[in-house]
């Protein structure tokens, strides 16, 4: 144990997270029983109900660093971070419910890369499922090792210790009980996390007099901080004007089209580790229901997240000086000279909020909750992993003919395995950090051409398989070559964000932008001048030659439509309100 | 949602959310009883009797309406 740390566990505090790895592990085993076939084993059996499958759906997203992480960016950028739970998911989740879906669905597809060889063939499919493959292990190690160090700072456990314990659990219970054990936990921990972060926004209000209170404390502070145009901290579109007028230095259009658009539609509609949650539901109407579930609790979400971010910003003072307490970036924070001055890290601000209210139980449920974060977030790429590795890789080109039965072992040890890399990724990054900006840069790259190509192959019969891939191929080159262009020369920023004054969030945004224009340009342009697939070969992948089922038997309150509508009005309602 | 057996995951989470609420309940008495030197901001509103109040409900509700028992009676009435 470290000599100085954030929070001090109790006795209490240590049962509670005890039993959540006893229960986590016990539900695994149990679940064995479950896990003999491949549609067992990869898709949860294909019987999920709505409820399940969407609540593992938004778990799984609930990643290692997406709780403390989007905490610290709303410290550092204010409540434009709710953008990318509110314009950055909502009308991607509500696009996949009621467009993608049926495709999914109807095509029995295991796995996105899987859609793309139907589409397609082969060689978008082999694209894809290397690259989301190799992409999905190593960002599970630096997610592993970026929260092994937030650990280390918040609670004073050891860095090998947090990595080998968390993971080994995690390989455990997925290795056991397959898709079905990771989702099963996935919904326990949706509900640890709602449980032990709830109660920071609920004290945070009380203590900062509401939200008007909350509001002024923030304006005061960030005045006497110096901080030019503090009231962009409250307020989600009015100072996206402009580049300059907002602290994340971005305007409307990088927001509603490179993030609203692109980003959030190609993470929410083609990474197969959300994906993969809805494709183990049982029918279509759950399939399409599991989504705007998804949706409706990811709209709340802010609420754990961004509010304990925006109220660190008001209400966080020096514990010995009384003055303002100001957070500071994680290297500089976590650095020896940091430690040595006390500094603390953005990402701390949620650990900070909860050891500020939660005495013994309370803090156990509190950290329980940031473990079982990380946890669903590792269970949900290393079982989509296993899954694209078995099918898409191994069965599709190294053993064709394998078996159902050698595939559920493979996709055992490939689970052991994914975890091992994410082991061995989390090591390296911690010998060269500088890795870890490269591999999650690498990781954007192929996001937003993978949404096009999909998209353009759903909806246009005409996209032809040679279309589809050099699309994809197109699109993944371009954005590789823009941030390697703004990497030798930072003055293209301006030319690849429009502004010299986007900051990485902005560039990303508008890096994803361009790219998905571009998959799409050359998709259709080489689909018009090559050879499409005849019509039978697509029935069940494209529009129009798709029987889908129609809901008119079905009341009101059970189409997927009506909440999707419902959905979409409060996420219009809670736009205007933080206007 | 079935698992191996006739456990419901919605027992599971039952189980988990009665079993951390009775903790954090019993230790907020535990701090009436014996207040601690350290106290957290707002200690007055005594968060962890309530707030593992309302786990320890929630759980008791999950616990028994996705009991084995309940739900092994309902399978019997829908096959």
């Amino acid at each position: 144990m470290a000599a100085s740390t954030l929070v001090r566990l109790s006795p209490v505090d240590l049962v509670i997270i005890v039993l959540y790895f006893a229960l986590v592990l016990a539900i695994g085993v149990y679940l064995k029983e479950r896990a003999n076939t491949g549609e067992d084993f990869f898709m949860a059996g294909r019987e999920m109900t709505a409820w399940v499958a969407g609540l593992a759906f938004l778990s799984a997203n609930l990643g290692s660093l997406e709780l403390m992480g989007w905490a610290g960016n709303a410290y550092k950028y204010g409540i434009l971070a709710a953008h990318w739970y509110w314009i950055g998911a909502i009308p991607a989740m509500l696009f996949l419910a009621l467009v993608m879906i049926p495709f999914y669905h109807i095509c029995k597809t295991h796995s996105v890369p899987g859609y793309l060889k139907l589409r397609y063939g082969e060689p978008s499919r082999a694209l894809s499922a290397i690259s989301f493959g190799f992409m999905t292990v190593l960002m599970s190690g630096i997610n592993m090792y970026a929260m092994a160090v937030v650990m280390r700072v918040v609670l004073g456990w050891d860095i090998h210790f947090s990595i080998w314990v968390s993971s080994i659990t995690v390989a455990i219970y997925v290795a056991l009980g397959g898709l079905r054990s990771a989702i099963f936990n996935e919904v326990l921990q949706f509900f640890l996390i709602w449980a032990g972060a709830l109660l920071i926004p609920i004290l945070g209000l009380v203590e900062a007099g509401g939200w008007s209170g909350l509001q002024a404390k923030i304006l005061h502070n960030l005045t006497e901080l110096n901080v030019p145009n503090p009231g962009a901290y409250t307020h989600m579109w009015s100072t996206l004007g402009d580049f300059g007028n907002n602290p994340m230095g971005i305007n409307w259009v990088g927001i509603v089209f490179g993030l609203g658009a692109v980003i959030s539609m190609g993470y929410w509609t083609t990474d197969f580790l959300v994906v993969q949650r809805i494709l183990s539901a049982k029918d279509l109407r759950s399939a399409k229901l599991a989504p705007i579930i998804g949706a409706a609790f990811k709209m709340m979400v802010p609420f754990i997240v961004i509010l304990p971010g925006l109220l660190g910003l008001a209400l966080l003072r020096d514990p010995h000086t009384g003055s303002l307490l100001r957070l500071v970036p994680g290297d500089l924070a976590w650095s020896d000279a940091g430690r040595a001055q006390g500094l603390h890290g953005y990402d701390e601000v949620l650990p900070l909020m909860l050891a500020r209210y939660c005495g013994p139980g309370l803090l156990g449920l509190g950290v329980t909750a940031l473990i079982a974060g990380f946890m669903s977030g590792m269970a949900g790429n290393v079982s989509a992993f296993a899954t694209v590795w078995t099918y898409d890789i191994y069965g599709a080109l190294i053993n064709k003919n394998a078996s159902d039965e050698s595939k559920v072992k493979m996709g055992r040890w490939c689970t052991l395995l994914g975890v091992v890399v994410s082991i061995g990724t989390a090591y390296l990054v911690m010998h060269a950090q500088s890795i870890m900006d490269y591999v999650q840069a690498l990781f954007s790259f192929f996001i937003a051409p993978l949404f096009g190509t999909v998209l353009i192959g759903m909806l246009w019969k005409r996209a032809t398989p040679a279309g589809g891939f050099l699309g994809l191929l197109a699109g993944t080159m371009s954005s590789v070559g823009m941030y390697t262009w703004v990497k030798l020369d930072p003055g293209a920023v301006k030319y690849v964000a429009l502004s010299m004054q986007a900051q990485d969030q902005a560039q990303n945004m508008f890096r994803a932008l361009w790219c998905g224009l571009i998959c799409a340009a050359v998709t259709i342009l080489v689909s018009l001048v090559t050879k499409p697939k005849p019509d039978a070969e697509l029935t069940g992948l494209v529009y129009g030659l798709t029987t889908i089922p129609h809901e008119e038997h079905a009341s009101i309150f059970h189409r997927p439509l009506f909440w999707g509508a419902v959905v979409a009005l409060g996420f219009v309602i809670l736009n205007v309100i933080f206007w | 949602m079935k698992s191996g057996g006739s456990l419901s995951i919605w027992f599971f989470i039952g189980v988990s959310l009665l079993v951390n609420g009775t903790l954090i309940f019993a230790t907020g008495i535990y701090e009436i009883v014996s207040p601690p030197a350290n106290r957290v901001v707002l200690y007055g509103l005594h968060a962890n009797i309530w707030w593992g109040g309302v786990l320890l409900v929630l759980g008791a509700l999950y616990c028994w309406r996705f009991s084995p028992a309940r739900e092994r009676k309902r399978l019997a009435e829908n096959s």
